[in-house]
């Protein structure tokens, strides 16, 4: 092919920065091309199978890193594809977050408030809806039981589910294969495919350069659909404008291996990485105290034993998230669904440590597979220092891919201060009270020994803020010191949230439209903002109409 | 050989016979090997099935070297981790995977891959796993899915309420 391909804008990524980042962008008159990663599957491909190269490995990407690994979507969609759909709103005092910076570390122009409608445009869209303790699973209400007994309250967290439709199977990671979970693949997406906009599947981008015109060429490495390794072509498309949105797991990376064409990048950008302050805790519940102690009994005259059976995280701990509480020790205790392969192996046998013995594998943890059912795996989101830094960056993509799929080793360095090892030390003990009391189970936290870290909520490794010296974007989610780069995914969250992060992800790459959509007009492309919701509803469009001038100025 | 008794150093199991030198018998029931750990390893999937010669050589030699240090006396009829006791290999594996460990990164892939044989049977279709009486979602109590092969729960809810609500909650159910 002689001619360059040109288009106006150019989207890296279809999780949730880019499928919203196109969908508007589209809707408004741009021509739009989304270069993804990862295959492109529809729900009859999203199988209920644990075999290597199933759904189950094709769409996912986990990323071991020195002291934190990343699990992430790799597929169009994204992690809405894989994920477990919670979405609540972040808590008011998150945005007022100082870390150990000393001072206010989100943008000025945003609090909760001035957020509140830019989350009703995701509400809107996905949708998102609550849920009453009929549709609680087992383990969520197992969990609600035993915060309620240690004189806690517990919350039905509010889901992108349609619970009419849901199985309670317990493969969401798979993907989704009875259309419950609304993910991209059922609003932006579809919606950004009927304006005209493009996904191209198994396009991994590589690197920006400039072309002479002001605008920036991308290139990208078509990825075989089977082994991740191999690559089959090479390409490349110029484009006015250039969205990125690959994860905070990625973009930093296409941005680090940019940076000796396209001159120097800010400071921030690959550091300050936030893992939500994620950690897994493992009970073992005594299922006799639990009937004995909580009363509780489901059919077959079982207590609980369902570990298997229900969808991810449905109740949710916040007496913690609590603004008059110091930063570092306010968290969320969310139950959750892990299934086994991915991270069964990071389980730590209760009292194997007492014995000597080791606590992730041999003869007590085989014990405690056996229990498996009785397992109930709750989620702490603390509050971490963003203290994740990228080293330089691998030949191709964000990761030395190992295995044909999934698998891969990382450049990012993490290594927990004393403000974050503190935080998950009380969460993990708040867990502890809440479920060792009175005998109802035996708890330990994941141990960080085998791959570090571990998260499925990467952030703010590219982050918005006011401080040029801290922060990689504007408040508008430009990349500062180039012009037309934009990144409107959870690399921009400056901070990590207490709670699951897609709906807060969401709502910045929704509020970042209007400027990236006034940034396109500079540059000569016909494109208007204003798109309603996907499925054209127009409420929440209206409530933020107001704040689009204010979002626009220059 | 080798590879079967470090598999088997993560998931322990019955030996297979009264011969079985790999599997050190430290447990009861089937553990990574009789679920398939050499098999899943073997898979090209893996990214790691060209290696596994070069694995088991460097693993005993790490084996010769450990008995060494702590004055053991090996059986030279198999080899080094082989002729290890059961606690001794599982003395090795933990300083092998341990944080700090020049190779830790292989170790620990080779020890998820030996899991993940016994959790998750990832080498076959989990429908077929389960109707060969795979002895890992077996002993894990894996439940059967529906006659289509997709698993569904009707009875999955305790039906009632078992909690109040956080004071600070919004209609839709975030916190505020
Ligand atoms: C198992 C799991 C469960 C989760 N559950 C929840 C939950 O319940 N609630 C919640 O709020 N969050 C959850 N999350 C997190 C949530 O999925 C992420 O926060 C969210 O998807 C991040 O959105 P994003 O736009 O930043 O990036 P992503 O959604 O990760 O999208 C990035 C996309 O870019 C692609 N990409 C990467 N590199 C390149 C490249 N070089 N070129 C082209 N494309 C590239 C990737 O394949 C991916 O599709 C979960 C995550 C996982 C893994």
């Amino acid at each position: 092919m002689s001619s360059v391909e040109r288009t106006d804008v150019l989207v890296v990524g279809s999780g949730f920065g880019g499928a919203i980042a196109a969908y508007h962008l589209a809707a408004g008159g741009a021509r739009v091309v989304v270069l993804e990663r990862g295959p492109w599957l529809e729900s009859r491909e999203f199988e209920h199978d644990f075999k290597l190269g199933s759904s189950y490995t094709r769409i996912f990407d986990f990323v071991v890193g020195d002291g934190m690994s990343v699990l992430g979507g790799n597929c169009v969609g994204g992690g809405s594809v894989v994920y477990f759909a919670a979405m609540p709103r972040a808590p008011r005092f998150v945005f007022d977050r100082q870390g150990s910076i000393g001072r206010r570390i989100w943008p000025k122009g945003i609090s909760r408030d001035t957020l509140e409608p830019w989350y009703d445009r995701v509400a809107e869209a996905l949708p998102v809806t609550g849920q009453d303790w009929n549709e609680v699973t087992y383990a969520g209400g197992l969990w609600a039981a035993a915060c309620a007994h240690a004189g806690l309250t517990a919350n039905p967290v509010p889901v992108a589910v349609d619970n009419d439709k849901c199985t309670n199977c317990n493969w969401m990671m798979a993907g989704c294969r009875f259309d419950a979970k609304r993910s991209l693949l059922f609003n932006y997406l579809p919606a950004a495919l009927a304006h005209g906009a493009e996904i191209r599947p198994l396009h991994e981008v590589q690197r920006l350069t400039r072309t002479d015109d002001g605008g920036y060429r991308v290139h990208y490495n078509v990825i075989d659909d089977e082994d991740y390794r191999i690559h089959t072509a090479s390409g490349t498309i110029d484009a006015k404008i250039v969205v990125l949105a690959a994860g905070a797991g990625a973009t930093p990376v296409i941005l680090q291996r940019s940076e000796a064409d396209l001159g120097k990048m800010p400071h921030a950008v690959g550091r300050y990485f936030s893992g939500n302050g994620e950690r897994l805790n493992t009970a073992v519940i005594d299922e006799d105290r639990v009937r004995e102690v909580l009363g509780l009994s489901r059919e077959g005259g079982l207590a609980y034993a369902a570990n298997q059976i229900g969808r991810g995280p449905v109740v949710a701990n916040w007496d913690r998230l609590d603004g008059d509480l110091p930063e570092f020790s306010r968290f969320s205790l969310e139950q959750l669904y892990f299934p086994p392969g991915l991270g069964t192996i990071l389980a730590q046998a209760p009292d194997a440590e007492d014995a000597g013995a080791p606590t992730w594998f041999g003869v007590r943890k085989k014990e405690m597979l056996r229990r498996w059912q009785s397992w109930l795996t709750i989620f702490i989101m603390s509050e971490d220092d963003n203290e994740g830094v990228f080293g330089p960056p691998p030949a191709t993509g964000n990761a030395m891919r190992i295995s044909q799929q999934m698998l891969g080793r990382g450049n990012l360095r993490y290594s927990p201060t004393l403000n974050t090892a503190r935080g998950w030390a009380e969460a993990d003990a708040a867990v502890r009270e809440i479920l060792e009391r009175d005998g109802l189970a035996k708890v330990r936290p994941w141990t960080n020994d085998l791959v570090g870290a571990y998260t499925v909520h990467p952030l703010a490794s590219c982050r918005i803020g006011d401080d040029p010296a801290t922060s990689a974007l504007d408040d508008r989610h430009e990349l500062r010191g180039h012009p037309g780069i934009f990144v409107t995914d959870g690399s921009a969250v400056p901070t990590g949230l207490t709670v699951n992060p897609a709906m807060t992800i969401a709502a910045l790459a929704e509020r970042a439209m209007p400027a990236i959509v006034r940034a396109a007009q500079e540059r000569g492309i016909p494109v208007r903002y204003g798109a309603p919701a996907p499925d054209g509803a127009t409420s929440a469009r209206r409530a933020v109409e107001p704040l689009v001038p204010g979002m626009i100025r220059g | 050989m080798t590879l079967e008794a470090f598999a088997d150093t993560i998931v322990p199991g019955e030996r297979r016979s009264p011969d079985d030198r790999a599997v050190a018998g430290a447990a009861e029931g089937p553990g990574a090997v009789a679920a398939g750990a050499v098999e899943l390893l073997r898979t090209p999937a893996t990214g790691i099935h060209t290696d596994l010669p070069v694995l088991a050589d460097m693993l005993n030699e790490h084996a010769r070297a450990y008995a060494d240090q702590h004055g053991l006396t090996l059986d030279p009829g198999v080899p080094a981790f082989v002729a290890l006791a059961f606690e001794d290999r599982t003395a090795l594996v933990r300083s092998l995977v341990a944080p700090g460990h020049p190779e830790k990164d292989a170790w620990v892939l080779l020890a998820l891959f030996s899991n993940m044989a016994f959790d998750t049977a990832a080498h076959m279709h989990t429908r077929d796993a389960l109707a060969e009486g795979h002895p890992g979602l077996l002993a894990m109590g894996l439940m059967e899915p529906s006659p289509d092969g997709l698993w569904r729960f009707p009875a999955y809810s305790y039906g009632r309420r078992l909690a109040d609500v956080h004071p600070d909650t919004t209609p839709s159910g975030s916190p505020r």
